[in-house]
């Protein structure tokens, strides 16, 4: 499977050949679990472990919540509250899987920004990051459509929100949205389909996770120097790796182990803390709340959304170079979608031939840049778009585009990047020496 | 170095939430593990030799925290499928029969089933009481004060009521055969109910006396909970 | 003086932004309530007194129709005895469902029935009402200082209940009162409690702010119910992932010893 040179399975008993020679799993299995791992990983490669958990955790709750939850706009207020009230330990199966939805989010951002720091995205590894954004564009549509299901005021009326962002597109857009909508409105029959598919895309989000994990097996994981393990020899690739089992099992569940500590005090001592009062009101048409603000996790990308009013001078010019058509609503929706393409390019927009932002000086700092700015994104998305917010956002929104399609390209031309590692044992004897000559030598 | 091995699967297989399906590789490494010592190339630390039961001890324990980590998660997960706390509450009625009159019937639903709670005229419980055990279909019954139905009863008439006098009769109106509900108010040949789907007659005790029903209707748990309060469950 | 126009002036246009944000959140008292914090219990006699008022006051006009009778017993409530429970239900009249019935049918309720929804007033109900208002947003609209004093929707409820300022203001054909703690100002419910509205069993202060926090309290009861088996299990969960982490810790660190040459 892996391009790295690695010890295969060999059944050995009657039954294990009979089993192998009709069907390899035990082979897969094995290669999976033992596949050459970087030794020099650090503490950011452990948030795959941690998504992994959490998409098992989702759906676990998620199928079981299912037995008592009612799709039906008349019913599903109550039913989330009878869950809440008189299922056994249904309040926690509830609070679980809606704080499992931030866990799940803030694992994935991570992970992302893990990818983006160290280069994780280069060649050869551009088809898993592509997957991996599937994963994540997979799991926003999951998300979204699961926050709809308690039929609270603001899962309503972000309901109408979102899917009026398909309502802009020019000439198809009202088709569409009454389409996604099932009717004028977002009603019963909304609720319906947001359920069915809540129910289906996490298992579509599997199977993409077994892609995700196929291709980096197949490439190998990279790792924070951004060197490629070496893969002369078995002997070679013993000196760069460990076996994923046991050494990077046992770190990454002792990481999941204190993540979830926290987790779960958040679950069981402030659940509602990431949640939204609004959302304890039944649905009503009749009534907006004051504020729209969508769950945390969407906020950076609900701040672009916002930040391309009719006043900034790039939406004028294109709306008068297309004759009005892109207008400002329409260039805000493809400004949200578009902050999304940009980090799918993000491999062909890098030109830099170094992979890891450890030995790119310069680069360090806009990306520490970059990682402020999807915090005060997020920041600005919270706020009513009043005072200095759209300004900011702008700024914010300004900045995202800017290091993906202009600072990225050039940096990798212009930068000056430090000496490297020639390999990834020289970089783990620099963290970890040997302790004589001789001991470095017999290893 | 085996039990060092053996216990680190037993890790993955607790810790893990799929552990069940993780458990045949884990064996399988660990296998493959003891194998690859025997030949000498040393993958686990030389350190173990010095403080082997240490490492051993460390390892079970957190193998066993994981395990009853596991055991604790899934316990919420089964338990949920069990009655939820509305239906619990339901599960017992209290019927106030202050307005039943000698000789008619209330139906009552309780547990999704219908109750019949007749109070009988002089007429019924002289009928009832004057059939002999020999002549009935099913003599035998399994009383509700039983939690198992194991306890058998003969089926008098006496048995069945919830009073000494046999005035008051509370039976689930199920009928045993299929499960449709018999006809009350003294109907069929024998004076009590009468199952028109198929044909079986009750007598004035709801014991089945002709008909394909196998068994006497059901007693429900029922007490007086004051006199004119019959609490069902 | 002119210096001190300019001054608040300045301050004015500077805090432009958080004074429209406190003033669309009113002024929130952050109360003291005994089920606060990691180790805060109900009260069940706080949540009893609470109940009263909701009972003989708030009863005229909001319903409670998540909350069930039998709830009055449970663990963790205001831990009424079945007897009770079963006398203080039957003062309640809910629509009879039961076969036969007919639309429109009334029967006094059982400790299985929920609390009725009363919808003449066009009041909202208050089951969940102590989730559905946040009191506390800042600094800076980040909502962070919930974390430390909570989410505030009881405190949100006594404030509101307390904040009355007795102003009357008619508006398009309804009369509007003045309160502290409403966002914008003026609500169309007038002051629901005077000092002494209930008369409360064992003598407790029943002045309006004594009320209002019993009633905010029994609202918070009412709107997450399970609140302490949740802060009892969750000191179980977390005192065992605290456990399963350390050992987790120390096997990793182990297992990984002679590979980094610390062993």
């Amino acid at each position: 499977m892996s391009g790295i040179p690695h010890d295969h399975y060999e059944p050995k008993t009657g039954f294990e050949k009979w089993l192998h020679e009709r069907l390899p799993i035990v082979s897969l299995l094995y290669t999976t679990m033992t596949i050459p791992t970087p030794k020099n990983l650090n503490w950011m490669w452990i948030w795959g472990v941690v998504l992994a958990f959490t998409l098992v955790l989702q759906i676990i709750t998620g199928v079981v919540l299912a037995m008592h939850y009612t799709p039906n706009a008349q019913m599903a207020f109550d039913s989330v509250e009878f869950i809440m009230r008189d299922v056994n330990a249904g309040w926690a199966l509830r609070y679980l899987h809606a704080n499992g939805a931030s866990l799940f989010f803030l694992a994935v951002y991570m992970h992302i920004f893990r990818g983006l720091y160290y280069g994780s995205y280069k060649s050869p590894r551009e088809v898993t990051w592509i997957v991996g954004m599937l994963i994540y564009f997979v799991m926003m549509a999951t998300g979204f459509m699961g926050y709809v299901l308690p039929w609270g005021n603001m899962s309503f009326w972000g309901a109408t929100v979102i899917t009026g962002l398909f309502g802009a597109i020019p000439g198809i857009g009202d088709t569409l949205q009454t389409f996604l909508l099932g009717g004028p409105a977002v009603d019963n029959a909304t609720l319906n389909r947001f359920f069915s598919l809540h129910y289906l895309l996490p298992f579509i989000l599997a199977a993409l996770v077994v892609v995700h994990i196929w291709a980096f097996h197949t490439t190998g994981n990279n790792n924070p120097t951004g060197v490629e393990v070496r893969r002369g020899s078995k002997a070679e690739v013993k000196k760069d790796t460990l076996p994923f089992w046991p050494y990077f099992v046992v770190k990454d569940l002792f990481a999941l182990s204190a993540i979830l500590t926290v987790f779960f005090v958040i679950v069981y001592f402030m659940p509602n803390y990431l949640g939204e009062p609004v959302n304890y009101t039944r649905a009503n048409a009749l009534s907006t709340p004051s504020e729209i603000i969508p769950e945390w996790y969407f906020l950076p990308f609900y701040a672009i959304l916002r930040a391309f009013t009719s006043d900034v001078w790039v939406v004028q010019i294109s709306s008068f170079l297309t004759g009005g058509i892109v207008d400002a609503k329409f260039f805000g929706v493809i400004a949200m979608f578009g902050s999304l393409v940009v980090v799918v390019l993000v491999p062909w927009l890098d030109t830099s031939s170094v992979r890891s932002g450890r030995y790119r000086p310069s680069f360090r700092w806009w990306f520490a840049l970059l990682v402020l700015d999807f915090i005060v994104l997020m920041w600005a998305g919270s706020q009513p778009p009043a005072g200095m917010v759209p300004a900011i956002s702008l700024i914010g929104a300004t900045y995202w585009f800017g290091y993906f399609l202009v600072i990225l390209p050039l940096l990798g031309v212009m930068e000056k990047p430090d000496p490297r590692p020639a390999t990834i044992e020289e970089d783990f004897d620099a963290h970890y020496p040997p302790k004589d000559a001789t001991a470095s030598a017999a290893e | 170095m085996r039990r060092f091995v053996r216990w680190t699967s037993l890790i993955s297989l607790c810790t893990n939430p799929e552990g069940a399906f993780y458990a045949s590789w884990a064996l399988n490494i660990s296998i493959d593990l003891r194998q690859r010592s025997n030949k000498g190339e040393i993958i686990v630390s030389h350190a173990e030799n010095k403080s082997g039961t240490r490492r051993d001890f460390l390892y079970v324990a957190t193998a066993a925290t994981g395990a009853v980590a596991a055991g604790a998660a899934i316990w919420p997960l089964v338990n949920q499928m069990n009655p939820s706390a509305d239906v619990l509450a339901v599960a017992s009625v209290e019927v106030d029969v202050t307005d039943l009159e000698i000789g008619t019937q209330l139906t009552v639903k309780w547990r999704g089933k219908p109750v019949f709670i007749r109070r009988r005229t002089a007429r019924e419980i002289a009928a009832g009481r004057a059939v002999k055990l020999a002549d009935l279909v099913d003599p035998i019954d399994y009383v509700w004060e039983d939690p198992n139905h194991t306890q058998p009863k003969p089926a008098l008439d006496e048995n069945r009521t919830m009073d000494k006098e046999g005035e008051w009769l509370v039976m689930i109106g199920v009928c045993t055969h299929l499960g449709c509900v018999p006809i009350g108010n003294e109907s069929g040949d024998f004076g009590g109910w009468f199952c028109p789907c198929h044909g079986s007659h009750y007598d004035t005790a709801g014991r089945i006396r002709k008909g394909p029903a196998p068994r006497n209707l059901d007693i429900p748990m029922a007490v007086w909970l004051n006199k004119t309060t019959i609490k069902l469950g | 003086m002119i210096k001190h126009t300019i001054l608040a002036a300045l301050v004015a246009f500077s805090f432009s932004t958080s004074v429209v944000v406190a003033e669309e959140h009113a002024r929130v008292e952050d109360f003291q309530f005994s089920f606060e914090g990691p180790f805060g219990k109900f009260d069940p006699n706080q949540l009893q007194r609470g109940l009263q008022v909701y009972a003989e006051v708030c009863s005229a006009c909001h319903g409670l129709n998540l909350v069930a009778f039998r709830n009055l017993g449970d663990p963790g409530s205001p831990q009424m005895a079945p007897d009770q429970i079963k006398a203080f239900a039957k003062m309640f009249d809910v629509a009879d469902t039961s076969d036969g019935a007919e639309p429109g049918d009334i029967r006094s309720a059982i400790p299985a029935d929920n609390f009725p929804s009363v919808t003449s007033a066009g009041a909202p109900d208050l089951s969940l009402m102590a989730k559905a208002r946040a009191g506390f947003h800042g600094p800076m609209g980040s909502g962070l200082n919930q974390l430390f004093k909570g989410m505030g929707g009881p405190e949100y409820i006594a404030s509101l209940l307390t904040g009355f300022t007795g102003e009357e203001k008619e508006q398009a054909g309804t009369t509007l009162y003045g309160n502290t703690a409403f966002p914008g100002g003026w609500l169309s419910m007038p002051p629901p409690l005077e000092d002494g509205a209930v008369d409360f069993r064992n003598g407790n202060k029943n002045d309006v702010r004594a009320m209002s926090q019993d009633v905010a309290a029994f609202l918070m009861w009412t709107a997450e119910p399970k609140m302490m088996i949740r802060k009892k299990t969750g000191f179980l969960v977390v005192a065992f992932m605290i456990l399963l982490t350390t050992l987790l810790y120390l096997s990793n660190k182990k297992l990984w010893a002679s590979v980094k040459r610390k062993d």
